[in-house]
């Protein structure tokens, strides 16, 4: 684990949404990360003040590198700066990756059932890529699903790459649209709901391990109907993104 | 995870998983991921299941069962206070 602050520099940018960025960063030192973590960004303004927030890692690569997914909050105080401003050849004071409860262990075989509410799918991308990186842990063998709840195609991350890894007969994804469906879909776009998200998912017979990203209260709801549903608690891990979101 | 405003106060709090880097700069080993018992209410859970309430110089983790706070962290800059009277103990597996 790398501690304390440590100076990143932005080797590329990628437009997800109108309203998400990829920045790849590179920290010196860095000899790889776990899927899931996440890495904290300090900003500082002239006058000292300085603002930190958690972004999780997007990325599953080996070396000094790795991508974080941003969103940007309209009354965001850091999220702004990294979507709209920040260039290639930048620098940001980052501490991490860091975190090593909510990240997917590749020795574990069992099967694997994530759920993204909104841009909580970035360390659930992590995961999926890790996975698709096909090493030889019993867990690059394991089936994994994604059950990814978002507003509207337009707000999907990852669409291209998502459809990619849906290819391999390991993967499945599947989008709940709560405001938009795509063009020519004829289910009318809802939130996700207890039937839907029993019927979307691994059965708790398979013993899945579950991860949950999103809003806090999208968590907690889906975390409850799982339980209510027969998983077991000791097999859901969550990351809760604070009070910005809604209930699916 | 990403930037958060208290919309609903009913939803204030982030998982323990978001302490993970201030207490890097603490402690040699993951602590989010360790085990520990509440003061309070007897509870035992992974650290990074606990409620994470971040402050302008700080941060406090709540038990989810009672919401007594298991650990606080106050940092003024030159000086850094870890504040663990809410936990009985911590359980670290050796990797």
């Amino acid at each position: 684990m790398r501690t304390g602050w440590n100076v990143a520099e932005v080797i590329s940018v990628k437009s997800e949404t109108r309203q998400a960025r990829t920045l790849r960063l590179r920290l010196p030192g860095l000899t790889g990360h776990r899927a899931g973590q996440h890495v904290d960004v300090r900003l500082t303004a002239p006058d000292g003040y300085t603002a930190v927030r958690s972004y999780s890692v997007a990325s599953a690569l080996p070396g000094d590198e790795l991508d974080i997914t941003v969103e940007e909050l309209d009354d965001g105080e850091v999220s702004p700066y990294l979507v709209r401003q920040v260039a290639v050849g930048d620098q940001l004071e980052v501490r991490g990756p860091v975190g090593g409860w909510f990240v997917w262990d590749p020795s574990d075989a069992s099967p694997v059932q994530l759920i993204a509410g909104g841009s909580g799918v970035v360390p659930l991308m992590a995961m999926l890529r890790a996975h698709a990186a096909d090493g030889t842990d019993a867990g690059y063998a394991a089936p994994f699903r994604l059950l990814y709840s978002v507003r509207g195609p337009d707000s999907v991350f990852y669409r291209a790459e998502l459809a990619e890894l849906a290819a391999s007969p390991l993967v499945e994804v599947t989008f709940i649209y709560t405001r938009t469906s795509p063009p020519g879909s004829s289910t009318p776009p809802g939130r996700l709901d207890a039937a839907t998200l029993a019927t979307s998912v691994l059965p708790p017979t398979d013993n899945p391990a579950v991860f949950i990203c999103g809003a806090t209260a999208f968590v907690e709801t889906v975390a409850d109907w799982l339980t209510q549903a027969g998983h077991s608690p000791a097999r859901i891990k969550t990351e809760r993104y604070g009070g910005t979101g809604t209930r699916p | 995870m990403s930037d958060r405003v208290s919309a609903d106060p009913g939803y204030d709090y982030l998982d323990g998983n978001a302490a993970a880097g201030p207490l890097s700069e603490l402690f040699a080993v993951d602590i989010t991921g360790a085990r520990g018992r509440c003061a309070h209410c007897g509870r035992t859970d992974v650290l990074a299941t606990a409620r994470m309430y971040p402050n302008s110089h700080g941060l406090l983790l709540r038990c989810p069962g009672c919401t007594e706070i298991l650990l606080r962290l106050v940092d003024t800059g030159d000086c850094v206070r870890l504040d663990l009277h809410g936990l009985s103990y911590l359980e670290l597996r050796r990797l």
